[in-house]
């Protein structure tokens, strides 16, 4: 008798054809990006509020990567999008009003800090990453109103001239300069991103996220990959923030806010965790809804969000996403990655 | 000769409990040996210490006589020790062809590769493939984890830590839940492994190590207790009474 | 000095009366609830409302202070926090998070955005001179009750059989359901007596903590620090935790007032780091 047993048909063409089908673009999510293109042309009177949608969308994107994909919780990666913005905003005034400069000069302050302060995250349960982050995000906050000498504390950075974008393109006062910016930035990254999590190194960032015990026995340097991952998602807030700084030309305090920690975590779950598309499909959401029932109320906007964060939890928010997934999938051509299960709950070791 | 895998005075004590007694153990090269003791003996520990999750209170652990006592888990697996977990550790929500090629991307160093997508390396690809249908998971390559039958996900551990292309694999009780019909299957694999790799077997299920192992160790209240061949422990009255009580075919 | 010190104790005693509800909350429930200052606002805006519109007597308000949140988290607990105890802590983050701000911008709504400010009644106002330091009424008076109550919890949870049960029910809640305990049961009135003392909490420190619309948001990492340095295991965890921040709150916004709220987060990190399962745990 063989050794092999009667089976067949699958050879590793085919296996190498089914797993590369899954890093391929599928019909919709060639289709989402024109659709986010030709609102540059067909939306100019939009193109303020889009301009954010675009940038809260990275911002979302870059807490996927560590939530979605290596199931760090955090409350504080607002820090990192502060950060960013105001390296961004000193770097223009300070240094140079080359927007693309800054914004790489942004990027790389906020990894410098994640690295830095990923080795804070890497042990402890749920329950402590989600005080650390929150705790560094407060001292962040804390540095940024005392050294009112570098960022103006309370009354925000002011004064921020950015150049023209490539030397050629000035920002405008309808935002159609900056819009298109960060959509760019927002494409390519999140191209990047894309291919970040169909890489066997993104693999294995899902791994550990699923049962990092089994990880480490794979021979997976668990600790390794969470710096790496959390470094990378740190770069992409702080390019967020950076755009934010660079296209409004202002930065306050509210840039390190608790409630941008809370609201970048609404805007992600609200799309959905784990398949890259949801912060940004979350954005849109949240930036209509926002628009919507703050004109209705516009003090009381916080009440909604709450009620919205509840009623979304108590509906099985773990089901909702799964669904939109399973859609977001048949549209996007399965290319949607990672089916996600309910993270592992930690019980009290 | 080096042994393969070699422990020194190993020793574990959690507060005032020792679980690991002064274990001085070895495993030859190509060996195919088990480990057995009743419940609570240290087994489970012993492995844990083995693989590093744990580290020991006093002693030394070689694997092909470098000292290994320090390392951390990962690094162990990357030096050649591998293992299985009793209850099955696995990824639930990934399929059987992104758990092999997790193992043997991370084997072949492209773990940190985060710009090719992932099944774009042919290399990797055909062996993945080789794995699957040494153990019998060609079929099932796309399914979800957790849809599998219980047998297959026992494979698929077993092969999960032969993708690691270990030197030295530890099974812990390979077989343990698995439906009598599925069971077969499972043997006729862990029997088919290569010579070329030394394997402990830790093993409750006396048919199972009777079938497999050439030479058995006993572990009682976490001390070696006896070694010798399958003739000699099953003939040695001593081990039939630590045994007693105990159902030897649980 | 030592009148920095007083303040300070006095101060860390409100935090552990606000707090401790959260410690058993986590501790039984392994339930991460940031909306547990939401509870302590009720009773502020409880006590400055029956005050201010109606005139009635401070002391008088304390106890309804304690009622009424006390009624609110055991209805709120029976209805909604229940049906999330097992989910992930994530889930848990998101829902009360989603309390709070509704909390924040209710209160907004109906109250105003603007400071509350009771009047103290006469007896408890101004300082007296002890020993050669300056002791103020209103914080003996907290010192008081707070120290009082601690002494109550503590017997009711090492005298009393609900003591014993919670504690049972804490150290394994299915082996406590074995031995015929209603868990569930315990965690409704603990949950309920917890949010309570945060409504009284919130009561007593209106005139030291100020009490506006923000507050819940404001103290949350006070109380987070509080529970997550003190540990969960036991209740002088806490209590000296409380103390310890209190303290070190007090005199660093008076001898650094630029760097206190930097310090206070910085040890919460690094004591968070070296010990997650807080300063004064038991190692396991």
């Amino acid at each position: 008798m063989q050794d092999k047993p009667f089976m067949s048909s699958l050879t590793t063409d085919e296996v190498a054809t089914s797993l590369r089908r899954k890093g391929r673009w599928g019909l919709g999510e060639v289709l989402f990006w024109l659709a986010a293109a030709a609102t540059l042309f067909f939306l100019p009177e939009r193109h303020l509020i889009l301009n954010e949608i675009a940038i809260i969308g990275l911002f979302a994107v870059s807490l996927d990567l560590i939530l979605g994909y290596a199931g760090i919780v955090s409350l504080g990666h607002a820090a990192f999008f502060g950060v960013g913005a105001y390296v961004a905003g000193i770097f223009a005034k300070e240094m140079t009003g080359d927007p693309l400069t800054g914004l790489a000069v942004a990027g790389v302050a906020a990894a410098l800090l994640g690295f830095a302060t990923s080795f804070l995250v890497l042990r402890g349960a749920d329950l402590t990453r989600l005080m650390v982050t929150l705790g560094v995000a407060l001292v962040a906050g804390e540095i940024a109103n005392q050294a009112s000498w570098l960022t103006g504390g309370a009354d925000g950075l002011q004064g921020i001239m950015m150049g023209p974008l490539l030397g050629m393109f000035e920002f405008d006062i309808f935002g159609t300069t900056a819009y298109a910016y960060s959509l760019v930035v927002l494409f390519v990254l999140f191209v990047v991103a894309r291919r970040i999590v169909h890489s066997p190194f993104g693999l294995s960032l899902r791994s550990i996220r699923d049962n990092s015990l089994r990880a480490r026995a794979v021979g997976i340097p668990v600790n390794r990959r969470l710096v790496a991952i959390y470094t990378i998602s740190a770069a992409y807030a702080g390019i967020a923030g950076g755009l934010l700084a660079q296209t409004t030309q202002f930065v306050s305090l509210d840039v390190l806010a608790f409630h941008r920690s809370a609201d970048v975590l609404l805007v992600l779950v609200i799309g959905g965790v784990g398949y890259l598309y949801g912060g940004l499909i979350g954005a849109v959401i949240f930036k209509v809804l926002q628009d919507i029932l703050s004109s209705m109320t516009p003090q009381y906007w916080q009440f909604w969000i709450g009620l919205i964060l509840v009623v979304l939890v108590l509906a099985g928010r773990e089901r909702l996403t799964e669904r939109a997934r399973f859609l977001a999938g048949r549209l996007f051509g399965r290319s949607a990655g990672a089916p996600r299960t309910a993270p592992a709950r930690e019980g009290r070791p | 000769m080096t042994p393969a895998l070699e422990t020194i005075g190993l020793q574990k004590r959690f507060g005032g409990l020792t679980a690991t007694d002064n274990v001085s153990f070895r495993l030859e090269k190509g060996a195919r040996h088990a480990l057995i003791g009743p419940n609570g003996a240290g087994k489970t520990t012993f492995i844990n210490l083995l693989t590093g999750v744990i580290p020991p209170t006093s002693g030394r652990i070689l694997l092909e006589g470098a000292d290994i006592t320090r390392l951390c888990p990962e690094l162990r697996v990357q030096r050649g020790l591998a293992r299985t977990f009793q209850i099955n550790q696995l990824f639930p929500a990934m399929t059987p062809l992104e758990t092999l090629g997790l193992a043997v991307s991370e084997r072949k160093g492209s773990g940190r590769d985060w710009w090719r997508v992932f099944g774009s390396d042919r290399e990797i690809v055909d062996e993945v493939v080789g794995i699957a249908q040494r153990f019998r998971l060609a079929d099932v390559l796309d399914e979800r984890t957790s849809n599998l039958p219980y047998g297959k996900q026992r494979l698929l551990e077993i092969a999960v830590a032969f993708a690691c292309e270990p030197r030295v694999l530890l099974l812990d009780e390979p077989a343990a839940g698995v439906p009598e019909a599925e069971r077969h299957e499972l043997l006729a694999t862990v029997a088919a492994l290569p010579r070329d790799v030394s394997v402990l077997l830790i093993e409750h299920d006396m048919d199972l190590v009777f079938s497999f192992a050439e030479r058995i160790s006993v572990l009682v209240n976490g001390g070696l207790f006896t070694e010798g061949t399958v003739d000699e422990i099953a003939a040695d009255p001593r081990v039939r009474a630590v045994y007693l009580g105990e159902s030897v075919d649980e | 000095m030592l009148t920095i010190l007083f303040d300070g104790v006095a101060y860390g005693m409100l935090l552990f009366v606000l707090a401790c509800g959260l410690a058993v909350t986590l501790g039984l429930m392994n339930f991460v609830n940031l909306a547990h200052g939401a509870f302590a606002m009720a009773g502020g805006y409880i006590t400055a409302v029956l005050m201010n519109r109606y005139g009635v007597p401070f002391l008088l308000t304390l106890p309804l202070a304690f009622i009424g949140p006390a009624l609110l988290g055991l209805v709120l607990e029976r209805t909604l926090y229940v049906q999330l105890y097992a989910r992930s802590h994530l889930d848990q983050v998101l829902f009360s998070i989603g309390l709070v701000f509704m909390a924040v911008a209710a209160i907004d709504y109906t109250m105003g955005s603007q400071q509350q400010l009771i009047q103290l009644p006469g007896w408890l106002q101004g300082r007296v001179d002890v020993l050669g330091v300056q002791v103020g009424l209103y914080r003996s008076f907290i010192i008081g009750v707070c120290g009082v109550l601690v002494i109550a919890l503590q017997l009711i949870l090492t005298r009393t059989r609900f003591g014993s049960r919670l504690r049972a029910a804490v150290d394994d809640p299915r082996v406590a359901r074995g031995l015929g305990i209603n868990v569930s049961a315990i965690f409704a009135t603990t949950f309920a007596v917890g949010s309570g003392l945060a409504g009284l909490g919130g009561a007593l420190g209106a005139e030291i903590l100020g009490l506006d619309p923000t507050f819940p948001l404001k103290f949350m990492i006070y109380f987070l620090i509080v529970v997550t340095v003190g540990g969960t295991t036991s209740i002088t965890g806490p209590f000296l935790a409380s103390l310890l921040l209190g303290i070190a709150d007090v005199a660093g916004k008076y001898y650094l007032p630029d760097f206190g709220a930097f310090i206070i987060y910085t040890l919460m990190i690094v004591v968070l780091v070296l010990r997650p399962q807080g300063l004064f745990a038991h190692g396991r």
